[in-house]
Order: structure tokens, then C-alpha cells, then sequence
């Protein structure tokens, strides 16, 4: 950049913003709609004339909408919780101890996340109905393991094997068993990475739609994708369309946080499997 | 100690092995069977077993092959469309500068915010009447008259196609950008000392070195978009000329209940999809589980 010309900064710049609005404006123009009162909303006015909370009013006394915040909540951390419980065992032992059928299984663990999701959507179904789970949340924690499980243990499998190998031979050779390096040493270690799998996993289930559509049928197990989507008022072209910006809003604001904190940690992690796998 | 490693080793693997055998394995395997079956979804353990049946009736049906070939041209047009434009940005911005941090959260935005959610935006900033972008457009002198974006079958196959794009785009870029910082500087020296020119650098080393990171982000991202359903679900009125694989099969299996047929087209969505990442994989010649 040192040597380049005042006019080539400014088409650079010019550049990144252009990015930058397009990236953002949507987001920008729902939260400027949810803030419009009545009819305003109908006019194109890029800042509204009166500042409005009126429709955040409905949707946060909207009892169902309450009841689907805390089902996002509630199923997004325990779906977390067990994916990371589960893989970081499995993903030690895929990294790092040397055993027969180990590229089998990371195949299979890839495969496994490249699958379209319609693909076991019969057999969750019966597997959901078998347990009696139909129309609970325990049932999208069920079928949120196949999408966030895989993804999980070969995310955390590529971070481990980044860690370089003195760190554990030390310890072999002291008769440490496997299970003491992975506590000991490892864990500490991979907490950053830890946290990062578990933020990326933690959206993915934040954002998954067809299981939590297909899985629920009342406002007590619904999550709040499938509530946003089924927002509707008295007719299809009659869209309560004030309401439903301000509840994207109020679910879009938690990611847009988190996006904005761990930007680099995200970074890290969306690309440890997917660029140097 | 290889025994004892051996055991260890299957020890730390076997609960997600048996959760990964019964979540995804076992129900995978129940929808191969149910495709061959009648199975509805009020009664599914007193299905019969009908063989092809399921097979014949849905290579007969003409919404099928239209979803099919639906599904097939999204992919074709937006993943290419996503590649080039994010390999685009990735080059501009493959250089510090301030406000990096900035852009580089920006453009995650798309990225993390709920598909559904996307959709819903989108829908209004695209509504016929009301939406942002029809006045602006029309303002500018771009168009004439407001487009129906989402209203029009014909159109709205395309709208999906354009938000696909902004929400992908810029996740691509990220990863391709992720791609090139990792290249070894070296030869860009050693090229820029000798002289070769930017474009000649770019064709022979950058894309050949790219090349792995490219193929992989090309795998994952053609996959998705062969699995597209949210998007379709919101955006598009739910007829014939916007339906998408997925959509196909969810609507048989849960609106119209006929889980065995609904099933046949999601073991023929797999199979298309397997296809394609053998092709794939086997074109591009890269080992993804190639040893470091």
C-alpha cells in the first residue's frame, strides 16, 4: 500500500465500503422497518420520522414468541454441550494416537456433514416418534447431533493436530496415559479452540430450520426460526410485516454480537477444516 | 503399549461413533428401507414392502424432474457466482490496510444470520409495492416499472439465486482469503524480483497454489446449495418452477404424509449428491484426507 497512488486509496476504499453496505443494509433496513409505526413502514424513508418501539412491544408480549426465544436458547446450548462432550475424546484419539481404521472413521465423519439433511429425515422422524419426543425440544437435541456432531469432532480433530507433538511425547514417555494428556495438557490448551467449535456449532443449531419445522407442531416446542416463519396475519398478502423485522432483529442482534467479538476466532475456525483439511 | 493404544483409542472414539451410528447412519439406512415401502406417516411400522414402486412413480412425475433440474441450475448459477466474486474480493483484499477487522466482521454478518431470517428481510426489501429495492431502481431509472420479485415464479427462481449469493459470498471470500494467506510468500518475491508480470503471477502461481482450497471450498459449497431449502421455503410461493429437491421430498414426506415416496426422493437427492462429490473429488485429484 506504501507505494500506491491517493487515487488507487480511494477507489480501494470506495471498494470496502461497497462491501460493507451491501453486507450490512438488509440488517440495516430491518431494524429501520421494525422501528416505523403503522403505516410508515409502507414509505421508503431510509431513518424513520418518529422512532417507534411499538412493534418490539408486540412481539416481546407475544407469549409464544417468549416461549421460542427460550426454546432457541435452551436447545442451542444443550445441543453444544453434548457435541463438544462427545467429540473431544473422539478427536484426541483421531489426532493424535496412531491406530487401525482411524482414516475410515474421519472419512465417515466427513461424509456424514456433507449429507443432505432430508436424507434421514423419515428415520429421525420414526427414531423422534419411537422415544416419544414428537413436538418436544429433546427432539431437535436428537436430530442437532447429526449435523453439529460431525462438524464438531472434525473441527476440533484439525485444531488438535495443529498442536505440536513434543508437547505430548514428554509425557508418554513419563507412562502418562492417554486420558492424563488429554486433561492435563490438552484441554487447557484447546480451551480457545474449544470455545471456538462450540460458538460455530452453537450458531448452526441457532439457525437450523427444516428439522425444528418438521419436528414441532405448537408454539411451546417451536424455535424461533420456524416462529418467524410462520408469522402471518389475517391473509398471505396481509404480512404483519413490522412485527416480523422486529423479531429478526431481536434474533439476528445475539449472532451479530458474537460475530463481531470472536470475528477472528470464527475465522480460525470455519477455515481449520475447511482450507487445510 | 500397541494393544492398550489400540483400546484406548476405540474407547475415546466409541460414544461418538455409537451417537453418530444411531443418529445419522441408522436413520439413513430406515429411509433407504422406507423408500421401498408405502409407509405413511400416521402408520409407518405397517408399511409394505413394494419394491420399485416409489422409484417409477416419481422418475414419472414431471415436478420431480422439474425440481431436479431446478435444483441442479441453482447450483450451477450460484456457486460459480459465488466463487469468482469471493475470489474477487479476496484478492482485493488480500493486503493490510486499516479497518480490516471492521470489513472482515461485516462480512460475516451475512453469514450468521438465520437463513430464515435472510429470507424474511429480503422478502420485504424485494415486496412488490412496498420493498426498498423495486423504489429505488425505479428512482435511479434502472427500471421502469416495479419487478415482482418474489411474486413471479419465473422471477423469483432468480431472487433466490441473487440472495443465495449475498448471504454466500462473503463467507467465500473469507475462506478463499484464509486460502491465500497461507501460500508460502517465497515465489511471489522471487516472481516479483524477475519481473513477471501481476496478471502471469496470478494464473501461474496464485491459482495453481489456490487450487486445493478452491476445490474444497467448491465441494462444500456445491453441496449446500444441492441441499437448498429454507431460502426456497420462505422466498418462493411454493410452486413447480422454484421447487428444489429438498422441498420435494419434505412437502411428500410431511404435508402429504407419503413417507415412502417422500423418502425415494430424498435416497435419489443422496445419490445425486454422492455422485457429484465423487466427480468431484476424483476431477480435482486432491485427497481431502491427505496426511500433514
Amino acid at each position: 500500500m506504501a507505494r500506491s497512488s491517493p487515487l488507487r486509496r480511494l477507489g480501494f476504499g470506495l471498494f470496502c465500503s461497497i462491501i460493507v453496505v451491501l453486507c450490512l443494509f438488509p440488517f440495516y433496513w430491518a431494524m429501520v422497518s421494525s422501528l416505523k409505526s403503522g403505516t410508515e413502514i409502507f414509505a421508503t424513508d431510509l431513518w424513520p420520522k418518529a422512532l417507534t418501539f411499538q412493534n418490539y412491544g408486540t412481539i416481546l408480549q407475544d407469549a409464544s414468541f417468549g416461549r421460542s426465544f427460550l426454546n432457541s436458547t435452551l436447545v442451542a446450548l444443550s445441543t453444544v454441550g453434548m457435541a463438544l462432550l462427545l467429540s473431544i475424546t473422539a478427536s484426541f484419539a483421531l489426532a493424535r494416537i496412531p491406530f487401525r481404521g482411524r482414516k475410515r472413521i474421519l472419512l465417515a465423519i466427513l461424509s456424514v456433514t456433507m449429507f443432505p439433511q432430508v436424507a434421514v429425515l423419515s428415520g429421525m422422524f420414526e427414531l423422534v416418534r419411537f422415544f416419544g419426543l414428537y413436538n418436544h425440544c429433546s427432539a431437535l437435541i436428537l436430530s442437532y447431533m447429526t449435523i453439529t456432531v460431525p462438524f464438531t469432532a472434525w473441527t476440533l480433530t484439525n485444531f488438535m493436530r495443529e498442536i505440536p507433538k513434543e508437547l505430548e511425547e514428554a509425557a508418554i514417555i513419563d507412562g502418562a496415559s492417554y486420558l492424563t494428556i488429554l486433561v492435563k495438557i490438552f484441554l487447557p490448551i484447546l480451551s480457545p479452540a474449544l470455545v471456538t467449535t462450540g460458538l460455530l456449532a452453537f450458531i448452526a443449531a441457532w439457525n437450523e430450520f427444516l428439522f425444528a419445522l418438521t419436528f414441532t407442531l405448537t408454539n411451546q416446542a417451536r424455535t424461533v426460526p420456524v416462529a418467524i416463519s410462520l408469522l402471518s396475519g389475517a391473509s398471505q398478502h396481509e404480512l404483519p410485516w413490522g412485527n416480523i423485522m422486529a423479531a429478526s432483529v431481536l434474533v439476528t442482534l445475539p449472532l451479530v454480537v458474537l460475530v463481531v467479538i470472536f470475528q477472528r476466532r470464527i475465522i480460525s475456525g470455519l477455515t481449520v477444516g475447511a482450507v487445510k483439511g | 503399549m500397541s494393544w492398550s493404544r489400540e483400546k484406548t483409542a476405540w474407547a475415546f472414539v466409541a460414544p461418538c461413533l455409537f451417537v453418530l451410528l444411531s443418529v445419522a447412519a441408522w436413520p439413513l439406512l430406515r429411509t433407504i428401507f422406507l423408500s421401498f415401502t408405502d409407509a405413511q406417516l400416521e402408520h409407518m411400522s405397517g408399511a409394505k414392502f413394494i419394491y420399485w414402486e416409489n422409484f417409477k412413480a416419481l422418475f414419472s412425475d414431471k415436478d420431480w424432474k422439474q425440481s431436479v433440474y431446478n435444483t441442479l441450475l441453482f447450483a450451477a448459477c450460484s456457486v460459480p457466482c459465488e466463487t469468482l466474486l469471493g475470489l474477487f474480493v479476496a484478492l482485493a483484499l488480500h493486503k493490510p490496510f486499516k479497518g480490516r477487522g471492521l470489513l472482515r466482521a461485516a462480512v460475516l454478518v451475512p453469514w450468521a444470520i438465520p437463513t430464515i431470517v435472510s429470507a424474511r428481510m429480503w422478502g420485504w426489501m424485494l415486496h412488490d409495492v412496498y420493498g426498498i429495492l423495486n423504489e429505488l431502481l425505479v428512482r435511479v431509472g434502472i427500471l421502469s416499472a416495479p419487478l415482482p420479485w418474489t411474486a413471479s415464479p419465473e422471477l423469483s427462481f432468480w431472487t433466490i439465486v441473487m440472495v443465495d449469493v449475498w448471504k454466500t459470498t462473503p463467507f467465500m471470500a473469507l475462506l478463499l482469503l484464509a486460502g491465500l494467506q497461507s501460500l508460502p510468500q517465497d515465489c511471489f518475491e522471487a516472481a516479483l524480483v524477475d519481473g513477471v508480470s501481476k496478471k502471469r503471477i496470478f494464473f501461474r502461481i496464485t491459482l495453481p497454489l489456490l487450487r486445493p482450497t478452491l476445490i474444497v471450498t467448491l465441494i462444500f459449497r456445491t453441496l449446500e446449495a444441492l441441499r437448498i431449502f429454507d431460502l426456497v421455503y420462505i422466498l418462493s410461493n411454493g410452486g413447480p418452477k422454484t421447487m428444489t429437491m429438498s422441498v420435494y421430498a419434505r412437502r411428500y414426506l410431511v404435508d402429504y404424509a407419503n413417507v415412502g415416496y417422500g423418502s425415494a426422493a430424498a435416497v435419489c437427492l443422496s445419490l445425486i449428491v454422492a455422485l457429484i462429490t465423487i466427480l468431484y473429488i476424483n476431477v480435482g485429484r486432491h485427497r481431502i484426507l491427505e496426511e500433514r
